[in-house]
């Protein structure tokens, strides 16, 4: 990081420097041989670092602009072309507009004031060449505050800034019936103690965060719902959100013990980080990284005995966010 | 030193055989061979058998019972209607017998001859019968289908390469010693913590399918020639780097002799 610090500080120096001496009568005597001034290089290096700031640029727009088709590969391809272009530019200015000098001795003590003053005037020196040093430092400038714009851009999608509306809502209504991957409503006589099923709700897009469910049924003997939720699991039946509370995996995997007493009690798991949710207490966490349980989705069976959604998530569905909990699904 | 190294090699070559010898063992009848089906198996039950699942076959679910043979304090589930579909199973795969009722049963050497186990299955089937051994034809299932149900209701604990896993609390089994009738049989039986699928979950053609895809993956087509495990992109991207990060040090190498001459 010090040395990184001390790169900066050279190149502004190299930037800066020499301005003030240009105006003295009397040229001291050069420590570095003179050098051409090259307006060819130094516009295509200017050009360059244009360019690199338009990348970056880019690279923001492509993030915002949301439908965008192959959107990782165009913000590799934005900013690749970004580094690809400073890096260009940084070659040029190495190679045709400073003179390149190699010094065989070691570095001098920093304590003599003589040499030091001669570092100093090599760095002034050797940026003597430039003619248009302020364009050069405006383009050098553009690249870098875009770059850094570019770099801090993706810290947006750490949480929802402003619109959290759609976070909170589900195509879940009261009487919408459950179907399978195929549209097959779910029938509540179907549904066995011995596996799980995913279903979706009728007529919605299946590939919302609030779309799929997981259903299991359990024994009566088994289920501990909250009070509030006593009514929510006709027949032992319960569905909740298939998406887990932690990173938004899909929970597919379902522990159904073949003998309870002596194996690991009933549990809909997280593949991703093993968050595991009882499904007998209304989802809550028994294990893992999650931090809310999984939302319930309340359940009736209607006359044809087929299985629908007697209201909305008993909370928000889908990864847990700042403002996770401060609304209801809608 | 080197003495030190050959023996912690032993020991770790060592352990996992001791830890494969500390199981009970079989207790069989003296003239097994010769001995007529229903008397053999009934013997091989209540000897191997009895101590847990109880010996009309209705299981143990209380600790409070007296240890049975083997010092094993019994516990297990009722075994009346099971059928030949699970005996089969849990004797062919070696699950059991098991010597703690409380560990989870893995693939093992299977501890019964072919004869002792259909003795057995007899008379599990005398207490209660119960379903056949399902007989899977792989070769009519459809592969994309198999990929594609096996991704619904298998992967998420196998892995979609079958290579098996974790669940919180239990080992998943990888699938490449499983035959086409032991992955029948899993599917319909729902072994440990596995679910169960019944024919209106998963249809027998549907089955036909999932074997024929568990089957190929044990042989996986890897284009390119290197497979790294089959365990997704992670690895995958790990030996990437390793390689290009190997070619880019001799790029920089070429380019810094270049400077320097």
């Amino acid at each position: 990081m010090k040395r990184l610090w001390r790169w900066l500080v050279a190149l502004v120096a190299l930037l800066l420097g020499g301005r003030g001496h240009e105006e003295e009568g009397r040229e001291p005597e050069r420590v570095v041989a003179p050098k051409e001034p090259d307006r060819g290089a130094e516009t295509v290096v200017i050009v360059a670092l244009f360019l690199a700031a338009l990348a970056a640029v880019g690279f923001i727009v492509i993030y915002a602009i949301d439908p965008v088709d192959s959107r990782t590969q165009l913000l590799g391809i934005a900013l690749g072309l970004c580094f690809a272009l400073v890096a260009g530019a940084l070659i040029l200015i190495g190679k045709r507009l400073v003179p390149t000098e190699e010094i065989d001795e070691p570095y001098p003590e920093p304590e003599n004031p003589d040499e030091q003053e001669e570092i100093a005037r090599t760095f002034e020196e050797s940026a003597s060449g430039l003619t248009r040093k302020g364009l050069l430092l405006a383009a050098g400038g553009a690249a870098g505050t875009a770059i850094g714009a570019a770099a801090l851009t993706p810290a947006l999608s750490l949480g929802p800034a402003l619109d959290t509306k759609g976070f909170y809502e589900t195509p879940w209504r009261r009487g919408r019936r459950l179907v399978d991957s195929d549209g097959r409503p779910l029938r509540a006589e179907d549904i066995t103690t011995e596996t799980f099923y995913t279903a979706y709700p009728e007529g919605a897009k299946r590939d919302k965060v609030g779309s799929p469910v997981v259903v299991v049924r359990l024994p009566a003997n088994e289920l501990e719902l909250p009070p509030a939720r006593s009514g929510w699991a006709p027949r032992g039946i319960v569905a909740y959100s298939k998406v887990c509370t932690h990173a938004a995996c899909a929970v597919s995997l379902y522990r159904k013990p073949t003998f309870p007493t002596v194996q690991p009690r009933r549990a809909l798991v997280c593949p991703c980080h093993y968050s595991t949710f009882d499904p007998a207490t209304g989802g809550s966490v028994i294990f893992g990284p999650a931090g809310r349980p999984l939302p319930q989705l309340p359940l009736l069976v209607d006359d044809a005995g087929e299985l629908r959604a007697a209201g909305n998530f008993s909370a928000p569905v889908g990864p847990s966010w700042s403002g996770v909990r401060s609304g209801e699904p809608t | 030193m080197s003495a030190l190294v050959i023996a912690a090699l032993l020991l770790l070559a060592w352990a996992p055989a001791a830890a494969a010898q500390t199981r009970g063992g079989v207790f069989r009848p003296k003239n097994s061979e010769s001995m007529p089906l229903p008397q053999l198996g009934s013997a091989l039950y209540d000897a191997n058998c009895a101590s847990c699942h109880g010996g009309d076959g209705r299981g143990i679910t209380s600790t409070n019972r007296p240890p049975g043979s083997g010092d094993v304090k019994g516990l297990g589930p009722s075994l009346r209607g099971v059928g030949a579909l699970a005996v089969d199973f849990y004797l062919r795969t070696g699950y059991m017998p098991l010597d703690d009722p409380h560990s989870e049963p893995e693939r093992r050497r299977v501890q019964f001859s072919d004869r002792e186990i259909r003795a057995v299955i007899r008379h599990v089937d005398s207490f209660e019968p119960g379903p056949p051994v399902p007989r899977p034809s792989p070769e009519s299932g459809n592969l994309a289908e198999g990929l594609k149900l096996f991704t619904e209701h298998c992967a998420g604990c196998h892995q979609v390469v079958a290579q098996g896993g974790v669940v919180t609390g239990a080992r998943v089994p990888p699938l490449e010693d499983a035959t086409a009738t032991q992955i029948a049989q899993a599917v319909r039986i729902g072994p440990y913590l596995m679910p169960k699928f019944s024919e209106k979950d998963i249809s027998d053609s549907e089955l036909d399918s999932i074997v024929a895809y568990v089957l190929k993956s044990k042989h996986p087509d890897d284009r390119g020639g290197w497979g790294i495990g089959s365990v997704g992109p992670i690895p995958e991207g790990i030996v990437t780097w390793f390689l290009a990060a190997t070619a880019f040090l001799g790029l920089v190498a070429v380019i810094g002799k270049r400077a320097g001459s």
